[in-house]
């Protein structure tokens, strides 16, 4: 068992096996992706307090979820990186870190696009678009620490303690930050009243959501791809896949 | 391994008290910063108090993060950590111990001067003594985590802007709550609830920040 995990995840072999899932991630992270924005933009129904921008909630919403989603895949990476030094898991929180904070960002331009029309303003102390923003931040201070220290074993393990806290400290800062605002603000600003969502609504969602999931599969293996080159180059399977060029 | 703990507090403390002026200096940042708000805004009694809680908690919080580097950067760079890290007892026992010498030497001092600030802001004096137990509850909250920030800078170059960034989102809760215990108190209100969610913080962090930073310590002494 234990030998087949070495094997399995020294990043030799692994750059061979992703070769041949990347395209099928890829391709079923489209279709799925185009088919759920077709029925969210074009089939669901109009919202009736709402109107047409609620709409952007097939973006928002999976991305939302995406970010929290790549701060436990990388924890959990940093944390099998750290017990069982597994250099691929390394790799793959390291790959990860940016692809969440983009979701982060993507999902609070468009919660603030959203917004505009809805509260009038792009930037309302929402609870959850404050506790997206501190996500951000966490993803932020994840990164800059990777890239501050210079050698890579070490980068990995304090990154990785990091993302560990950062985990143990995500519940606090949620809750915190929702209770934080229903002392300050109240039911004034986000609690438009939601009916249960419309099941024509609810499928092109969760197809936005398997899509999004997809799509990171696909980028987290092409960036964790080339993290394995760039710290493998003076390996010699990487030298051998060079010559072969 | 009680003895440990006991000699490496006093040493801690005995190494800052022969370096007095430095000593000072968190202490006369935060009520620097505290005294710059009034000046910046119009100074009326109501505008005073209604951002007092903020503006206290966060220099407080800003004082503690500039204070943090003097918890391990000396015994880094004079090599003493190494010796700890040598030493036959429990890594994280040791950590403890300094954080506590830390919170003696900044958070407490802080404590103390608060009220005085919270006069400058023209707060009631039940916020004032609210502010108080907050601060008392708070900030070694802020110590603990800040040892873990600490521990993974210590070695980096240029490493304050760095640990701001990875200490401060970490913060948050502590200043949510510390914050609006004061705010909640100025209005009159019962501030049990946010008192008891820092203590909980508090037993927390003191419970799991010393594992986190002993770990710490050997992934930056490991390089």
């Amino acid at each position: 068992m234990w030998n087949w995990i070495q094997r399995f995840s020294s990043p030799k072999h692994f750059y061979g096996m992703s070769a041949m899932i990347i395209p099928w991630f890829a391709i079923s992270a489209l279709l799925i992706g185009v088919y759920g924005l077709y029925l969210g933009l074009f089939v669901a129904p109009t919202d009736y307090q709402q109107g047409e921008s609620y709409r952007i909630i097939f973006v928002h919403v999976p991305a939302a979820w995406m970010s929290l989603f790549i701060y436990m895949v990388m924890a959990t990476s940093a944390a099998i990186g750290l017990i069982w030094q597994i250099r691929l898991a390394d790799m793959v929180a390291a790959a990860s870190a940016p692809i969440g904070a983009s979701f982060a960002f993507l999902a609070l331009v468009t919660g603030s696009l959203w917004g505009k029309p809805m509260w009038g303003a792009y930037w309302v102390w929402d609870a959850r678009l404050t506790s997206e923003l501190i996500l951000l931040f966490l993803y932020f201070g994840y990164m800059a620490l990777q890239s501050a220290i210079d050698d890579q074993r070490s980068a990995d393990k304090a990154s990785g303690l990091l993302a560990i806290v950062g985990v143990v400290n995500i519940p606090i800062i949620h809750y915190s930050v929702e209770w934080w605002n229903t002392l300050h603000q109240g039911a004034t600003v986000a609690k438009l009243d939601k009916p249960s969502m419309h099941i024509d609504m609810l499928i092109p969602l969760l197809l936005m959501a398997v899509a999004f999931k997809l799509f990171y599969g696909a980028v987290v293996l092409v960036r964790t791809r080339n993290e394995a080159l760039y710290r493998d180059r003076n390996r010699r399977w990487v030298r051998e896949l060079i010559e072969k060029l | 391994m009680l003895n440990a703990f006991y000699h490496l507090l006093i040493r801690d403390l005995r190494l800052a008290l022969r370096n007095r002026h430095e000593l000072a200096n968190p202490l006369i940042f935060f009520v620097l910063v505290v005294s710059l708000f009034p000046l910046a805004v119009t100074p009326t009694a109501e505008a005073l108090q209604s951002m007092a809680p903020g503006v206290i908690w966060v220099s407080a919080l800003l004082a503690v993060l500039l204070s943090l580097d003097r918890l391990f950067k000396q015994d880094y760079d004079d090599g003493s950590l190494d010796q700890l890290m040598l030493s036959p007892n429990p890594l994280m026992i040791l950590v403890f111990a300094k954080v506590i010498a830390h919170w003696l030497l900044t958070g407490l001092p802080l404590v103390i001067v608060a009220p005085l600030l919270g006069m400058f802001m023209s707060l009631p004096a039940d916020a004032v003594s609210v502010l108080v137990y907050s601060l008392l509850l708070g900030t070694p909250v802020l110590s603990l985590i800040g040892a873990i920030g600490v521990s993974l800078t210590v070695a980096v170059n240029r490493g304050g802007v760095l640990l701001s960034l990875i200490v401060l989102p970490l913060y948050i809760p502590v200043l949510i709550f510390g914050a609006n215990a004061v705010d909640v108190a100025a209005d009159g209100l019962s501030v049990k609830g946010q008192l008891t969610f820092l203590a909980a913080m508090l037993a927390l962090a003191a419970s799991l920040a010393p594992l986190a930073t002993a770990v710490a310590l050997r992934i930056t002494a490991s390089r």
